[in-house]
């Protein structure tokens, strides 16, 4: 694609100051300057609840949600805004001076940024209302809504951020809220675990994110995105020179956040967090993190002289993400696990997209992925509130028990296969289509795999689709009792977002429509991309057949009448035990990493720390002991013994002088006379 | 006359009644000595008083005061004996002394 | 004016002078000595008496006979109750005065003391005269003095004679509730 250009030319092409590339927009009006109100207001509800939480009527949830429904409004004006006739504005705070560095606090609105309040705000107000019933009765309810809203108030600062400083800190704030919803439940060793391995995998990945903010700001001259920009425009060679570093940096930490192979451990069991934190922060948002970043910097990693060369990786590791993640959804019994390993797998999906230059496929992805995802999930905590496990072994035939649920689940199901009208068939198959281009026209190794991998990705997603719902839907209860419908406070978001899964699909079919991308392409510096005029048919023909046949293997394997002593002679002997232990990457960074740090590395820290570091300021004080003892020394016997010498003499004095005093008044008046005459031949002599 | 065979006279009284207080061991007597060394005194400025021929008497109003006062002192001190001799039965100064080291 | 050995000796008042002082002196001595308790107080008397006789003799009438009735009319009674109370040993005893061995300190340091005073004496006035007065010293001149200059410590005196006579009183008066308690 635009790599193909030399570097001259694409310069040339992406800044061009006439034609169909520039950029028509406004300033957005009011509804941009105050949009700051966007981020502030959810961080000021944390505060709020945390302190007032527990004495307000709905014990937090309330001001929660009501917090959700003003980014959502707030988010849906500045989109239907951006419509009309596109929002490019940036508003700063400064705040002050690191040596030549300007920080600035500012919230961004153009239509990527936009894309996401409308995407926090709707789908986190509908998980709001669905957490509400969820999490009735949970003893830790109001600190669940302050950090939940925490959460969404760190990631609209990262959103709205015009730097790479504001970016890291909306970074840091959502990753601490994700661990500290993740440990909910934290009465339990393993979901505390849980918290840590999601916050330190992220730590590690986040070095990349330190790494590559100080590269780029060093070599373009600012953390500003709008200033990195503008010194490509007038070609800067150190930005050259380190692009790739920094780029290559800037994409360890976003795989981090996104839970890229091999930064993706901890997105599973993350799992132990309660369903809508997982719906919301590991399906809809926190994981996107990654992605947005990749987005914002776009232009960056496009130029070929900047950041082209680390598309590549990109590419490869999404791909493998995609289809390697993809395949561990297959051996899960736990329903969540499943989802989880699914939204890694789209997860991969979103940035090989990225990968290939395909910015408005990815984000589509993205924002249809955000909506069915959570359905999905907040599907699989409907169907855990009425059965009580995660486990799908203990589920089945939940047809009839839970039917909106149900009806619901399978909306989303569709979606995330692709069929067709849903959104997942536009999103995902414009994905394969743009890799598929750009595989034609640019032929590297790196876009064909993703092509194969991507296709053979669809077949995987709908085979452990299918095996999910016919677990857990199909056939015969395996528990016991009788499970209830969930409330309507949780079915009605349900349905909601089924709506928006099925109909979201509609803003970006190719040839017909292009609401998305014109939405999504406002934006300081124009997207280079290319745009499809009509569906590719022949990706069609061959995606959906994939498709239906997974669907069909899945349903047929996993029917209610087989047993699972049946369905074990078709497990691939080698293949399955990998898969089972997750291709034995956690026991990798188990034994390999931590272990050895947490043993013979922390020991050895320990004792350079005592006997090396330590030794200079022992020395020092051992001296200096031993100077205090021979003052105290010199002190004691010295100095004391003359002063008790004294007292000792003073008192031998006084011991013997006292023998004069007989208490004999006659011999008191001799001597008193006595020295009146003495007294009186001296004055007399003298 | 002459001034010295007055101050001579005093300066005996003086040493006497000094004997007296040094060598007594009854408290009486003890202070009958003190009696005495006052009236040494008390010679002793009448004497210089009339040989300085002072038109303001002050020797002699001294002397009046001293008298006075050594009525007084005695009074007192003879109070005192009279509660040592009830606490301990004795007058003899030798056995007070109970405020000794 | 200086007087010498033979003018003295031929003065008639320095007769009466000697008359006086010598039984004085020997009074003096024995109330230092005597074995007698009442002697000793009487001879007390007698030293009292001389010194008045002197005070006469150099005119200073008022303070001689204030010491007649204050010191032997009141203070010897003084003396003499203070005996009868403490019950000393009225007849002859040799536990009035301390032994040979405190003594003769004492003997030692009365004499050194008179050389000292005597010396100190003869070595400042030498032989000189005192002119006896015309006429003795009026009770009015003394009582002007006493009223005019020597106002304050006489209105002190006051005070340290009512402080002796409640001490006095307070000091010797049996207390009846601590009789009681004991």
């Amino acid at each position: 694609m635009v790599a193909s250009l030399t570097p001259t030319l694409a310069r040339m092409a992406l800044f061009a100051e006439e034609g169909e590339h520039e950029i028509q927009a406004g300033d957005g009006g009011w509804p941009a300057e105050w949009a700051w109100l966007i981020v502030v207001v959810p961080l000021v509800i944390t505060f709020l609840i945390v302190f007032f939480g527990k004495r307000s009527p709905l014990k937090g949830w309330g001001m929660a949600t009501f917090g959700m429904a003003f980014v959502a409004v707030y988010g849906s004006v500045l989109a239907w805004v951006n419509l009309d006739e596109g929002i490019i504005y940036e508003g700063a705070i400064e705040i002050g001076q690191i040596g030549s560095f300007t920080l600035e606090w500012g919230w961004v609105v153009d239509g990527l940024s936009i894309m996401m309040y409308f995407l926090v705000g709707v789908v986190g107000f509908l998980v709001f209302v669905y957490a509400n019933g969820y999490m009735k009765g949970d003893i830790r309810y109001t600190w669940f809504f302050a950090s939940f809203s925490l959460f969404a108030g760190g990631m609209l600062v990262l959103v709205s951020a015009p730097n790479l400083i504001q970016l890291i800190v909306g970074w840091e704030l959502v990753g601490v809220s994700s661990y500290l919803l993740i440990a909910h439940y934290w009465e339990d060793f393993d979901n505390v675990d849980a918290g840590n391995k999601a916050f330190m995998v992220n730590k590690v990945a986040d070095t990349g994110l330190f790494i590559g903010a100080i590269i780029m700001a060093l070599s373009a001259g600012s953390f500003e995105f709008s200033e990195i920009y503008e010194s490509m425009v007038g070609g800067n060679s150190t930005l050259a020179q380190f692009g790739f570093w920094a780029g290559l940096a800037l994409f360890i930490g976003a795989m981090g956040k996104s839970a890229q192979f091999p930064f993706h451990v901890w997105l599973p069991d993350a799992m132990a967090g309660p369903t809508p934190v997982s719906a919301l922060m590991h399906a809809a948002t926190m994981v996107t993190a990654g992605i947005y970043l990749v987005a914002r910097l776009f232009p960056f990693y496009q130029l070929p002289e900047y950041g082209g060369d680390v598309n590549m990786i990109i590419t490869i590791i999404g791909a493998i993400t995609l289809f390697f993640m993809g395949l561990l959804a297959l051996v899960q019994d736990d329903i969540k696990k499943v989802l989880a390993y699914s939204t890694v797998s789209q997860l991969g999906y979103m940035m090989a997209a990225m990968g290939v230059g395909a910015y408005t496929a990815g984000l589509f992805h993205l924002f249809t992925h955000a909506f069915f995802k959570s359905l999905l999930f907040l599907g699989a905590g409907s169907v855990i509130h009425a059965v009580h496990s995660n486990n799908m072994s203990d589920m089945g035939g939940l047809r009839k028990y839970l039917p909106a649920t149900f009806w619901t689940f399978m909306i989303g199901t569709a979606a995330l296969v692709g069929l067709f009208p849903f959104a997942g068939f536009w999103s995902k198959d414009e994905i394969i289509a743009s890799a598929y281009y750009s595989a034609s026209e640019d032929p590297t190794a790196a876009a064909w795999f993703m092509v194969v991998l991507s296709i053979a990705g669809a077949f995987i997603t709908a085979f452990y689709m299918a095996r999910a719902v016919s677990l857990t839907f199909l056939g015969k209860y395996q528990g016991h009792g009788e499970p209830h419908e969930s409330p309507k406070i949780m079915t009605v978001p349900l349905i909601a977002l089924a709506a928006f899964a099925a109909g979201t699909g509609l803003l970006n079919a190719p040839g017909l429509t292009h609401v998305f991308t014109d939405w999504v392409t406002v934006r300081a510096f124009p997207i280079m991309e290319h745009h499809f005029e009509a569906p590719s048919w022949g990706l069609i023909a061959i995606v959906t057949p994939v498709v239906l046949i997974a669907l069909a293997i899945g349903f047929y394997l996993y029917r209610p009448k087989q047993t699972q002593a049946e369905r074990d002679e078709f497990s691939i002997p080698v293949l399955y035990p990998l898969l089972e232990h997750k291709y034995y990457i956690d026991d990798f960074y188990m034994d390999g990493i931590v272990r050895p740090t947490m043993g013979p590395i922390a020991d050895g820290t320990l004792w350079i720390d005592e006997n090396v570091v330590d030794a200079v300021p022992n020395l020092t004080a051992g001296g200096a002991k031993h100077t205090a003892d021979a003052v105290n020394t010199f002190d004691q016997r010295g100095v004391d013994g003359v002063f008790n010498m004294l007292s000792a003499a003073t008192g031998a004095a006084g011991g013997f002088l006292r023998k004069a005093f007989t208490g004999r008044v006659s011999q008191y008046a001799a001597i008193s006379f006595t020295g009146v005459v003495i007294l009186a031949l001296l004055f007399m002599i003298f | 006359m002459t001034i010295v065979q007055f101050v001579l006279l005093g300066a005996a009284l003086f040493s006497i009644g000094l004997y007296g207080v040094l060598t007594r061991k009854n408290a009486i007597l003890v202070l009958a000595s003190v009696e005495v060394m006052l009236a040494a005194v008390n010679v002793n400025l009448v004497a210089f008083d009339v040989y300085l021929g002072d038109t303001s008497s002050a020797g002699q109003v001294m002397a009046l005061f001293i008298i006075a006062l050594a009525a007084a002192e005695v009074g007192i001190g003879i109070a005192i004996v009279l509660m040592i001799f009830r606490n301990n039965r004795t007058a003899d100064v030798d056995d007070l002394d109970v405020m000794r080291y | 004016m200086t007087v010498t050995f033979a003018d003295w000796i031929t003065e008639l008042a320095n007769w009466v002078f000697l008359l006086i002082a010598i039984p004085t002196v020997v009074a003096a001595f024995f109330v230092v000595t005597a074995k007698n308790v009442v002697r000793a107080v009487l001879s007390l008397v007698i030293t009292l008496a001389g010194t008045a006789a002197l005070f006469l003799m150099l005119g200073a009438e008022f303070v001689g006979w204030t010491v007649v009735l204050v010191y032997i009319g009141a203070v010897v009674i003084l003396f003499l109750m203070g005996i009868m109370i403490t019950q000393s040993p009225l007849a002859k005893s040799t536990e009035l005065s301390q032994p040979m061995s405190t003594r003769t300190p004492a003997i030692l340091l009365s004499v050194v003391l008179f050389g000292v005073i005597a010396w100190a004496v003869i070595a400042s006035f030498g032989a000189e005269a005192i002119p006896l007065p015309d006429e003795a010293t009026r009770t009015a001149s003394i009582g002007e003095a006493m009223f005019t200059n020597w106002v304050i410590p006489f209105e002190v005196v006051s005070f340290v004679l009512l402080a002796a006579l409640i001490g006095g009183i307070t000091l010797a008066r049996r207390d009846p509730t601590e009789e009681d308690a004991t």
